[in-house]
C-alpha cells in the first residue's frame, strides 16, 4: 500500500538548545533561511490552531509541548511527529499541493484528545483532488 | 495434491453484524474429496487441530464509565443475547475500549472491574480481549495487563490461528517494531492456506486518518500477513460497521456498545450520532445472521437467527436491510 507523500517532511526530533522562536512575520531572513512557525501543544489544543503556508515554500515548524507527550499528524502532508515535553521538535516541510488539511494529535493525551487538532492551509493553485485528510 | 481445489475457499468465515457486535461462523467447505481431506490433514498438522465448524462473536467499544445515556445497558444486552443463542459461540473476542479513560487510576480500575464482571456473565468457553486507547493510552496498558494479561498473543482454535495485536498501548496508533517482529515469528510455522484471524482495536489501514482511524505501521503488519490466503482482520474503534478487502485480507469493524459515529464519507467532522431517547439503541441495535455449513450457495446459507435487541427496543424493523448484507461477501 503506497502512501502519497505530497510534502517532504524532515522530522529532526532534536532536543534543541535554542530558545523557542516565533519567527513568522519577524525580521528579514537570510535568502536560504526558511520561515519558522512556532507551535505550542497542550491538552487539548494547538496554538495557533491554524497556520497558513504557501505551496512550494519550505518552512520549519518548531513545536513544543507544555504538558504531556502529544503528536502532530497529517497523513496527506507526510507529517508524523511525536512532541515530547521538555524539548523542541522541529519539522521542515515543503508543501507541494494547495488545500486545507486537518492536523491531529495522534498521541492519546486524555479526555479531550479526540478534539485536539489544528488546520493547515496551503495557499496556491488548488490541487485537482478534494480537500486533504 | 490435485489443483482443482480452490484453497482460498477452503475455509470461510462469514461475518454477521449484530449491531452490538458481530457473529462469525467458521466452517471448512471440505466436501468429501480426497484432496480436501488431505488439505485438512495438512492444516491439522500445522495448527494441531483440523478445521471444524464453529461460531464466535466479536464485541467492541463498551466504554464502561463513559458519561452517556446508554451506560452499560448495551453491553449487558449483548452478553444476554449471546447467552440466549441456540448455537452458542465457542469464543467471544472484545476488540478494545472496554472502558472509558480517566486519570483517576482507582476509578479506571473500578471501571475495568465492572466490565470484567459484566463480561464474566458470558456463558462461552473462552473470552479474549485486546485493549483500546481508552483502556491503555494513558498508562501504557498497565491496568489492562494486570486484569487480562498480555495485550498481544496468539492461540489456535479448531484449525484457525487467532492473533491479538495491540495498536494502542504505545499511546499512538502503532503496533511497533517489537510486536511486528513477534508477529513474523508467530506466523512462520504456518502454511499459507492456514486460516488466520487477527483481532485488534484500530483499523490496520488508512480508513480516515484525520479522524485517527488508522495504524501508522499497518502497512508493515499487513506485509507480514500478505503471503497468507485466508486472513480476516477484526477491529473496533470506529463505532460503526465497515467492510474492506485488501489483497487476500478482509477487514471488518464491529459497531460499538455505547454510541455510533457517522459515515466518514458523508460528514467532515467526527461527532457521535446524537442520542435519541425514543430510540435508545438506534445504531447499536442487535442483528444476527448465522450461516449453516454445507449449503450450496451463499443465499441458501443465510439464516436470520434473531433480532432481539432491535425488535425489543425499537419495536420496528430497523436494520433489516443490513441483515442481508453478509450474503454478498
Amino acid at each position: 500500500m503506497s502512501l502519497q507523500r505530497i510534502l517532504r517532511v524532515a522530522v529532526h526530533g532534536l532536543a534543541l538548545a535554542a530558545p523557542f522562536l516565533a519567527v513568522a512575520g519577524g525580521p528579514a531572513r537570510a535568502q536560504d533561511e526558511p520561515r519558522v512557525i512556532a507551535i505550542t501543544a497542550k491538552r487539548f489544543e494547538f496554538s495557533p490552531n491554524q497556520i497558513t503556508l504557501s505551496k512550494g515554500e519550505t518552512v520549519k515548524l518548531r513545536i513544543q509541548s507544555e504538558d504531556v507527550t502529544h503528536g502532530l499528524f497529517v497523513r496527506p502532508l507526510g507529517i508524523d511527529a511525536e512532541i515530547a515535553p521538555g524539548r523542541v521538535t522541529e519539522l521542515t516541510v515543503t508543501p507541494q499541493a494547495a488545500g486545507t488539511y486537518r492536523a491531529i494529535c495522534d498521541h492519546f493525551c486524555g479526555a479531550g484528545h479526540g478534539g485536539m487538532k489544528m488546520t493547515i492551509v496551503v495557499e496556491g493553485p488548488p490541487a485537482s483532488a478534494g480537500p486533504g485528510r | 495434491m490435485k489443483k482443482n481445489l480452490d484453497r482460498r475457499r477452503f475455509l470461510k468465515i462469514a461475518g454477521t453484524s449484530m449491531g452490538v457486535g458481530a457473529l462469525y461462523t467458521v466452517w471448512p467447505s471440505l466436501g468429501r474429496s480426497a484432496e480436501a481431506a488431505e488439505l485438512a490433514r495438512r492444516l491439522g498438522a500445522t495448527t494441531g487441530e483440523r478445521p471444524t465448524p464453529f461460531t464466535f462473536a466479536q464485541l467492541s467499544d463498551a466504554h464502561v464509565g463513559f458519561d452517556g445515556p446508554i451506560g452499560t445497558r448495551a453491553l449487558e444486552k449483548a452478553v444476554a443475547t449471546i447467552n440466549s443463542l441456540s448455537r452458542r459461540p465457542d469464543l467471544v473476542l472484545f476488540t478494545g475500549d472496554l472502558t472509558h479513560d480517566t486519570e483517576n487510576a482507582g476509578e479506571h480500575a473500578a471501571r475495568m472491574n465492572l466490565f470484567k464482571e459484566i463480561a464474566g456473565r458470558l456463558q462461552v468457553a473462552k473470552v479474549y480481549h485486546v485493549p483500546g486507547e481508552h483502556d491503555a493510552g494513558l498508562d501504557g496498558g498497565e491496568l489492562f495487563r494486570s486484569v487480562f494479561g498480555p495485550t498481544s498473543y496468539s492461540f489456535d482454535h479448531r484449525g484457525v490461528h487467532f492473533i491479538a495485536l495491540d495498536n494502542v498501548s504505545r499511546a499512538r496508533p502503532e503496533v511497533g517494531e517489537e510486536q511486528r517482529a513477534w508477529l513474523a515469528r508467530d506466523l512462520a510455522r504456518f502454511h499459507q492456506t492456514t486460516p488466520i484471524v487477527v483481532f485488534t482495536h484500530r483499523p490496520l489501514f488508512d480508513l480516515r486518518p484525520d479522524w485517527e482511524w488508522f495504524t501508522s505501521d499497518g502497512d508493515e503488519v499487513m506485509n507480514h500477513l500478505a503471503p497468507y490466503e485466508n486472513v480476516t482482520v477484526l477491529y473496533g474503534h470506529i463505532h460503526r460497521e465497515d467492510h474492506h478487502t485488501i489483497g487476500h485480507s478482509r477487514h471488518f469493524a464491529a459497531r460499538s456498545l455505547i454510541f455510533a459515529f457517522p459515515d466518514p464519507e458523508k460528514v467532515d467532522e467526527k461527532k457521535a450520532v446524537p442520542f435519541d431517547k425514543d430510540r435508545p439503541f438506534a445504531n447499536l441495535g442487535l442483528r444476527i445472521i448465522d450461516r449453516t455449513p454445507g449449503q450450496a450457495t451463499p443465499a441458501d446459507t443465510v439464516r436470520v437467527q434473531d433480532v432481539e435487541l432491535a425488535m425489543n427496543e425499537l419495536s420496528g424493523t430497523e436494520g433489516f436491510n443490513q441483515i442481508l448484507k453478509p450474503a454478498t461477501f
